[in-house]
């Protein structure tokens, strides 16, 4: 799951992580206020407005509406309204985004940070993530901060190094020290980094984050570091053990279609092609997808069923495809093994009946557990769906139907 | 003789009164696995489908000489079933349980390696040798015993697979899903050197997706080993776009390597004959057998 920086920040400080200090606004009103109590609180004489959406490279994207950066700075109290005017409620788009852009629906209003002092303020990269060669986190780091880390990867990969964590032991005092010594600190900045770094590593680790990371880590002119950014994912699958963070998750940050999937215990992906699938497995619906691809069509989507297909979700994965404009035609692809394909067969029927007419073309591949009892549900139905028994048969229809 | 499981393997059920671990147990009697008994916490002492439910995993290893174990139990324990089942001393565990947290996951993976046992999964659909045991949740009737394996790290791909190796003429030595999470007990390396060292073995269909670097390995050694086998690849999800998880928790882009065109272009380059259409799994088989015999 993934959160806004406003809410990974107030993870990291729950654990004593220094970050950037920030009040989250959702109009210019508010703005206006929490600029003041912002700068009450810290003394904060310059404001930076952070666009919140769940997408990388804000401060490089731009505002479709205004052509504001999503990421600006007001140099006064007063300049705040009209800075985050130009970009709340616009429809920020980054090289993360797609050209669609995302609506900004909350804008952060944070401290300045980059005062001038004793020293040069200097960037650095952090993350905290799973290494899955090696099965263990890691904690990847560079001198080359505030920079894309795919790009810094590529160009001198000798910048990154990498710290790996013990199961069962944890992050070591001798590892914190490298990190630090690593990124070429020394005085007030070293003790101060080994202290982020392990509250870094004590709140991914508590949180069972999926990955941290902090792009900007910022050792300021008088030798602070701080979490200017925060790009936290939480893992899914430990939410469970995480019910206060039900709250954090943003629907109106992922495709209405997918949000819908979810509360049929569905599993969709909404991609830009023109031949919608259902199937079951998710190995099974990739591979479908790239069979698609290979009879001339592209994938409008990813749908795994599931295990627990029934009339039920059969007919709310129909009705979430039908739902793409795009589609002209649907191959369903059901392997039986624990889920049996006369349900799959009786959905397809039940749903056939209950949406009307469906206006496109279905193939229907059923393959396994009761497959045969499936075929006779739908012959008997008298349904116009294209029936397919070997795989190559389905790729074969695809290719007709697209004709 | 085939890998991980046989006609004499004794098969105990984690999670075994439950709804899932009930009916596929009984499916796996069925099928002819010999399930010894099977385990749910404070219903020890009772019997289910016949054979005897155990309060431990350690009673149903002494008392019933449990030597496999197969886990139901739902994600929040299953790390807790698995090394119940390790430190129990049970050779080989096979995990279907899905969703168990990536953080329990490592601390398992950890143990398993200090306890010597071999974990199969978890998030996977268990381990078949056709015609001896099924300890999974697989179709039994797809897989015709013969003696081509396949490693796979999904299920419905892996009946897919099967079905179309059975159709084409040939037949399943064993079949072993490794699962779909970003960390399992047997990576797809460990799991074609078994196949690779299985005597009842002549042929390995290898199936990935995106994700990870285990397709990446496993190809390598195959290579280093000097192809002793011919091997068939497929690699689901080119059309997968990057950042998106496309159901498995494992199955997700990250960075270049992880894409099915980078995992493909390996696979070529050290001898596997990949198939880009899935449904030439099967064909593609016969095919690397002929040229294996040529």
């Amino acid at each position: 799951m993934n959160i806004h920086e406003f809410q990974g920040k107030a993870i990291l400080k729950n654990y004593g992580v220094p970050v950037q200090e920030g009040l989250v606004a959702y109009s210019v009103a508010e703005s206006i206020d929490k600029a003041k109590q912002l700068q009450q609180e810290t003394s904060t004489g310059w404001f930076v407005i952070k666009a919140q959406i769940h997408a990388g490279g804000r401060g490089k994207g731009t505002i479709k509406e205004t052509g504001s950066r999503g990421v600006v700075l007001a140099k006064s109290l007063e300049q705040v309204p009209d800075k985050v005017k130009d970009i709340l409620g616009g429809t920020l788009v980054t090289i993360q985004t797609g050209a669609a852009g995302k609506k900004v629906n909350q804008v952060l209003i944070a401290q300045d940070v980059y005062y001038p002092g004793k020293s040069e303020p200097k960037e650095f990269y952090i993350s905290v993530l799973l290494d899955r060669g090696t099965g263990k986190n890691v904690i990847m780091y560079s001198t080359e901060g505030g920079m894309d880390i795919e790009h810094v990867a590529e160009t001198s990969p000798e910048k990154i190094f990498k710290e790996y964590i013990e199961p069962g032991q944890g992050l070591q005092a001798f590892q914190a020290r490298k990190i630090a010594f690593n990124l070429g600190l020394s005085g007030n900045a070293f003790k101060s980094m080994i202290a982020f770094v392990n509250a870094l590593y004590n709140a991914y680790a508590d949180t069972d984050a999926a990955m941290f990371e902090i792009n900007p880590v910022l050792k300021t002119s008088d030798d602070k570091i701080i979490a200017v950014d925060a790009k936290v994912n939480l893992e899914d699958n430990a939410l469970f053990r995480h019910p206060d963070f039900d709250q954090l998750c943003d629907d109106s940050e992922e495709d209405p279609l997918e949000v819908e999937a979810k509360k049929h215990n569905l599993n969709y992906v909404k991609l830009d092609g023109n031949v919608g699938c259902m199937v079951n497995g998710a190995g099974l619906a990739m591979a479908t997808m790239d069979m698609i691809k290979l009879s001339g069509g592209n994938p409008a989507n990813f749908l795994d069923v599931g295990g627990t297909a029934n009339a039920q979700t059969v007919e709310a994965g129909f009705r979430l495809i039908l739902q793409d404009p795009n589609v002209k035609a649907i191959l369903v692809n059901i392997f039986g093994g624990i889920v049996r394909c006369d349900r799959v067969a009786q959905g397809i029927v039940d749903a056939y009946n209950n949406i009307g007419d469906i206006p496109v073309p279905i193939i229907v591949r059923l393959q396994g557990t009761n497959a045969e009892e499936a075929k006779k549900i739908i012959d008997n139905s008298g349904l116009k769906v294209y029936p397919a028994t070997p795989l190559e048969e389905a790729a074969e229809l695809v290719k007709k139907v697209l004709a | 003789m085939s890998v991980l499981v046989n006609k004499d393997s004794r098969v105990v059920v984690q999670g075994f009164t439950g709804k899932e671990g009930s009916f596929h147990a009984s499916q796996m009697v069925e099928y002819g696995t010999r399930v010894v008994g099977g385990v749910t916490p404070g219903k020890g002492g009772q019997e289910h489908l016949g054979v005897p439910v155990f309060n431990t995993v350690e009673q149903a290893v002494k008392e019933a000489g449990a030597n496999v174990s197969i886990i139901f139990v739902p994600p929040a324990f299953g790390a807790d079933a698995i090394l119940e089942a390790a430190d129990a001393g049970i050779g080989v565990i096979v995990c279907i349980t899905e969703g168990i947290p990536v953080k329990d996951m490592i601390y398992v993976k950890d143990y398993i390696k200090r306890k010597g046992c071999r974990l199969i999964g978890p998030n996977c659909p268990g381990v078949i040798t056709p015609g001896e045991a099924k300890v999974g949740i697989m179709p039994g009737f797809v897989f015709k015993p013969g003696r081509i394996g396949i490693v796979s790290k999904s299920g419905t791909l892996t009946y897919e697979a099967a079905d179309q190796v059975v159709k084409a003429g040939l037949g399943i030595s064993t079949a072993i899903g490794i699962g779909g999470d970003p960390i399992i007990g047997t990576s797809t390396k460990e799991a074609v050197e078994l196949l690779m060292n299985d005597p009842d073995t002549d042929g390995i269909v290898m199936i990935g997706e995106i994700g990870g670097n285990y397709e990446a390995l496993a190809s390598r050694w195959v290579k280093e080993q000097g192809n002793p086998k011919p091997v068939v690849g497929f690699i689901a999800g080119q059309t997968a776009p990057k950042g998106k998880r496309m159901g498995h928790a494992g199955a997700i882009i990250g960075g270049a390597d992880d894409t099915a065109e980078a995992k493909k272009a390996i696979m070529s380059q050290c001898g596997i004959s990949v198939v880009e259409s899935p449904a030439h799994i099967g064909r593609t088989m016969v095919q690397a057998m002929g040229l294996a015999k040529a």
